[in-house]
């Protein structure tokens, strides 16, 4: 196998807040391959969403957090990278969709001028003709029914689920390397979240575009990727590819999380032990293949 | 608590304005033991010592009657103190209350308690103050009722804009719920989540009240002679520029000092409170 | 009446209701006449999505508006529009959203207080008391009378939102997406107890929720409402082994699911069989 697309090594985050330190994360270290789907599970405060901002750069700039560890993209060391090269990454050679497509997405421009902006990040000298009709292949290839009226569309004008395809669009306009999805299509109803995450997850396959897919909910993580690491308070506790993880979790906190989850065979609410001191025990590392 | 005061203490600009206003407080309450010359607050008259430049024991000069301009400015700081304090312990409530009214309770009341307001804030506050003085007898009380009725419908708006917004909030359904009483919605639930944004427009006001009552006064509409006041000081003093300067310069640095550090503690209250005014 | 008629009286009836919304000359459905009850010390979902009529079905139920057609029957009594203090305490409500249901200036006590207040429950000294068992009922010390939403994880304060909904001593519970908002080692606590509670105080819950996994877990019957109408009503064990509309089976299908045995059953469950 060739060089991952994205290796972190013993990445950790402190945050320094009136005079107080928080550690937000311990030393994480997960890494990418090429066309891999990964996916970053825990819940809220696990620090899954910080991971995915240090990756983008995005919180590097903030006076309060201190970073330390490696960042590698496409071999490059990202700490290395001018602020300004790296910039020029985003929306490029890695892309992100967020949480809420409607607030993601301007609504003072039409869809059609945002294409067009997101384009030029990926080729300076593009027409707006060659945009435009770039864009229109691109919303086909998210089976979105009529492009050309979508794309003179503004984004208050559209459904969430045609907003979150837009994103998903747009997203990969550049052909990015990596995507880095954030509880992508949360906010939305469940039968349209359905649809859009099976989209996405055939749109990234046709184009072996690696996915870091960043989620709270277990059942989205198994639908979608291809190996799972499970955070937990800063802390990766397991990680292991999909199938392996949902059949035979290994981590205490792993299998809580499974247990928790209600199931649609019924069996009742699961009542769970009360205890979680088991959760801060040593990582369980399932991943065979090696990476080299 | 402990957090509000690192945050006021690590940002210079909230310490200057700490200690400016902590200035203006003192003086004003201990002026008696402060002032060197305690009596000249009121109609003493010293011809031997007349419009002299500063000198010691007069660190600001002395007025054209010879009174010590320092202790007077120190009074005239309690003075104008005292016209904020009351101009806002009045303006606000009712300010609040129309506010809190008009955004829970919405329909005509909303209507007609709103547009009163937009009335009173589209007359220029120096104008109205200047009716109803001229209307009255120019004395403070009347100064301070001027200054009132210009300065509730600012705490209405606020009030308003920021109960439309809590209304939405899920405490508010559910004490709706639950049975309580509108007045209990509007003045424990909702009001408590004002207080931050009052507070905060109420110390920038501080500064304004003393900047609105010295202008007054500098017409010749506010605080009656012999009651010191940094208005009419400046005012007085104005006829004798520049040969006389320290009758205009410390009196207005004076106001400056006041204005300027409320303006500064108010900011800082803002960032910390996070309130919008 | 013998005792099992008694138990399988309708405590809450919905009879002919409808909702149509006026904003000037445009004219809203959001609610389809329809037709619902629950037993006494019964769990009823509904089920849907957004803009399913679903909320505007609880927001009657609590008389936040009247319905434009049809009433409400709370023990076969016709529930008014205009409610007296005395019916508003016969059902409570549990938002969705932990963060903004508690108010972040007074104490969790104050908030608890509040409903022994206004429903003089209590003498007033025995009202702390009663705070303190409240708090203790939902699994919390007593202490946390005194602290503020902001000291607590968003589990904790969902349970103050259901111990405040209980100070009223309601029959009835209408719970909107109780738990939709909280990580799912919380939520599965936070359904136990009210699992719990519905038992130890024989309450009847209205549970609105989208997530049909949790429905299948703690509903005894469900209501689908898709786009204003009610499109299918079953027991729940029903409703899950043989869903007779094809909304009901595309929400299930929509489901995140997260063992095999799950996915035996929504292939069987998706299998043309008799038709309806």
């Amino acid at each position: 196998m060739s060089k991952p697309i994205l290796s972190i090594d013993d990445l950790k985050l402190t945050f320094k807040i009136y005079g107080n330190q928080v550690d937000v994360l311990h030393g994480i270290s997960l890494h990418i391959a090429h066309g891999e789907k990964v996916a970053l599970v825990g819940e809220s405060g696990s620090g899954k969403s910080v991971t995915a901002r240090i990756i983008l750069g995005l919180l590097q700039e903030l006076t309060a957090a201190r970073i330390s560890g490696s960042l590698q993209f496409e071999g490059v060391d990202l700490e290395k990278l001018s602020r300004r090269d790296r910039r020029a990454l985003r929306g490029t050679r890695m892309s992100m969709i967020f949480q809420d497509p409607t607030s993601s997405l301007n609504p003072v421009y039409p869809i059609n001028t945002q294409f067009y902006d997101v384009l030029r990040r990926g080729n300076a000298k593009i027409s707006v003709k060659d945009a435009r009709m770039r864009a229109l292949s691109l919303l086909e290839d998210v089976s979105i029914p009529e492009p050309e009226r979508v794309l003179d569309s503004y984004s208050f004008q559209m459904s969430g689920g045609m907003n979150q395809r837009v994103m998903i669009a747009m997203a990969l306009a550049n052909e990015p390397s990596l995507l880095i999805a954030d509880e992508p299509g949360t906010a939305l109803d469940v039968t349209v979240q359905a649809q859009t995450l099976h989209l996405m997850r055939d749109l990234v396959e046709r184009r072996g575009t690696s996915v870091l897919f960043i989620s709270h909910n277990l059942g989205v993580v198994r639908e979608f990727a291809d190996r799972v690491y499970v955070i937990y308070r800063g802390r990766i506790v397991e990680q292991a590819p999909t199938r392996e993880l949902f059949h035979n979790p290994g981590h205490a906190y792993t299998k809580a999380l499974m247990a928790a989850v209600p199931r649609i065979t019924g069996g009742g609410i699961p009542d769970l032990p009360a205890d979680n001191k088991h959760f801060e025990d040593p990582m369980v590392d399932r991943f065979r293949e090696d990476v080299q | 608590m402990r957090r509000v005061m690192w945050i006021l203490l690590s940002n210079p600009l909230s310490v200057i304005g700490l200690l400016l206003v902590g200035t203006v407080i003192f003086s004003a309450v201990f002026a008696d033991f402060i002032a060197p010359f305690p009596s000249h607050r009121g109609a003493v008259v010293d011809f031997s010592n007349f419009n002299q430049p500063p000198h010691w024991p007069n660190i600001f000069g002395t007025d054209l009657v010879g009174r010590d301009l320092f202790s007077r400015i120190l009074f005239a700081y309690r003075i104008s103190l005292m016209l904020g304090v009351v101009v806002l312990a009045i303006a606000v409530p009712i300010g609040v209350t129309v506010g809190l009214a008009a955004g829970y309770l919405g329909g005509w009341v909303e209507f007609a308690l709103m547009r009163l307001t937009d009335v009173f804030l589209s007359i220029p506050p120096l104008v109205l103050a200047m009716s109803v003085m001229g209307l009255l007898e120019p004395t403070l009380t009347n100064g301070m009722l001027a200054v009132t009725t210009m300065w509730w419908p600012w705490y209405a708006r606020l009030v308003y804009n920021i109960t439309r917004s809590e209304s939405q909030e899920g405490y508010v359904l559910a004490a709706e719920i639950i049975g309580a009483s509108r007045l209990h919605i509007m003045f424990r639930e909702i009001l408590p989540n004002c207080v931050p944004s009052i507070v905060t427009k109420m110390t920038l006001d501080l500064g304004f009240v003393i900047l609105i009552a010295s202008s007054l006064s500098f017409l010749g509409l506010g605080v009656q002679a012999p009651t010191p006041d940094l208005g009419s000081m400046v005012a007085e003093g104005g006829n004798y520029l520049p040969d006389s300067w320290w009758l205009t310069v410390f009196p207005s640095l004076a106001i400056l000092i006041a204005v300027f550090g409320f303006n500064l503690l108010g900011d800082a209250l803002r960032q910390i409170l996070g309130g919008d005014t | 009446m013998s005792r099992s008629e008694i138990m399988n009286a309708p405590v809450l009836e919905a009879r002919n209701v409808s909702k149509t919304f006026v904003t000037g000359s445009h004219e809203v459905k959001a609610l389809d006449t329809l037709n619902l009850s629950a037993s006494k010390g019964e769990c009823l979902a509904i089920v849907g999505e957004s803009g399913s009529g679903k909320t505007t079905f609880a927001n009657m139920l609590l008389g936040i508006y009247p319905p434009t057609t049809g009433e409400f029957f709370l023990d076969g009594m016709l529930l008014p529009a205009r409610r007296n203090l005395v019916l508003r305490r016969t059902i409570q409500l549990v938002q969705q959203n932990p963060l903004s249901s508690l108010n972040p200036r007074r104490t969790v006590g104050a908030s608890l207080r509040l409903a022994l207040d206004v429903h003089s429950i209590g003498d007033r000294p025995g009202r702390s008391l009663r705070v303190g068992a409240l708090l203790e009922e939902v699994g919390l010390p007593a202490e946390y009378a005194q602290r503020y939403p902001s000291a607590l994880s968003g589990g904790q304060r969902q349970r103050i939102a259901i111990a405040r909904a209980l100070a009223c001593e309601p029959e009835i519970l209408v719970l909107d997406e109780p738990t939709s908002a909280l990580d799912v080692l919380v939520q599965a606590r936070v359904l136990r107890l009210l699992d719990e509670l519905r038992h130890r105080r024989n309450l009847t819950y209205v549970f609105i929720s989208h997530d049909l996994a949790v429905v299948r877990n703690i509903a005894d019957c469900v209501a689908v409402f898709e786009r204003g109408k009610l499109v299918e009503q079953a027991r729940t064990q029903n409703l899950f082994s043989n869903p007779a509309h094809a909304y009901t089976r595309s929400l299930i299908s929509a489901i995140p699911i997260v063992t095999d045995e799950e996915d035996e059953l929504r292939r069987t469950m998706m299998e043309p069989r008799h038709a309806h």
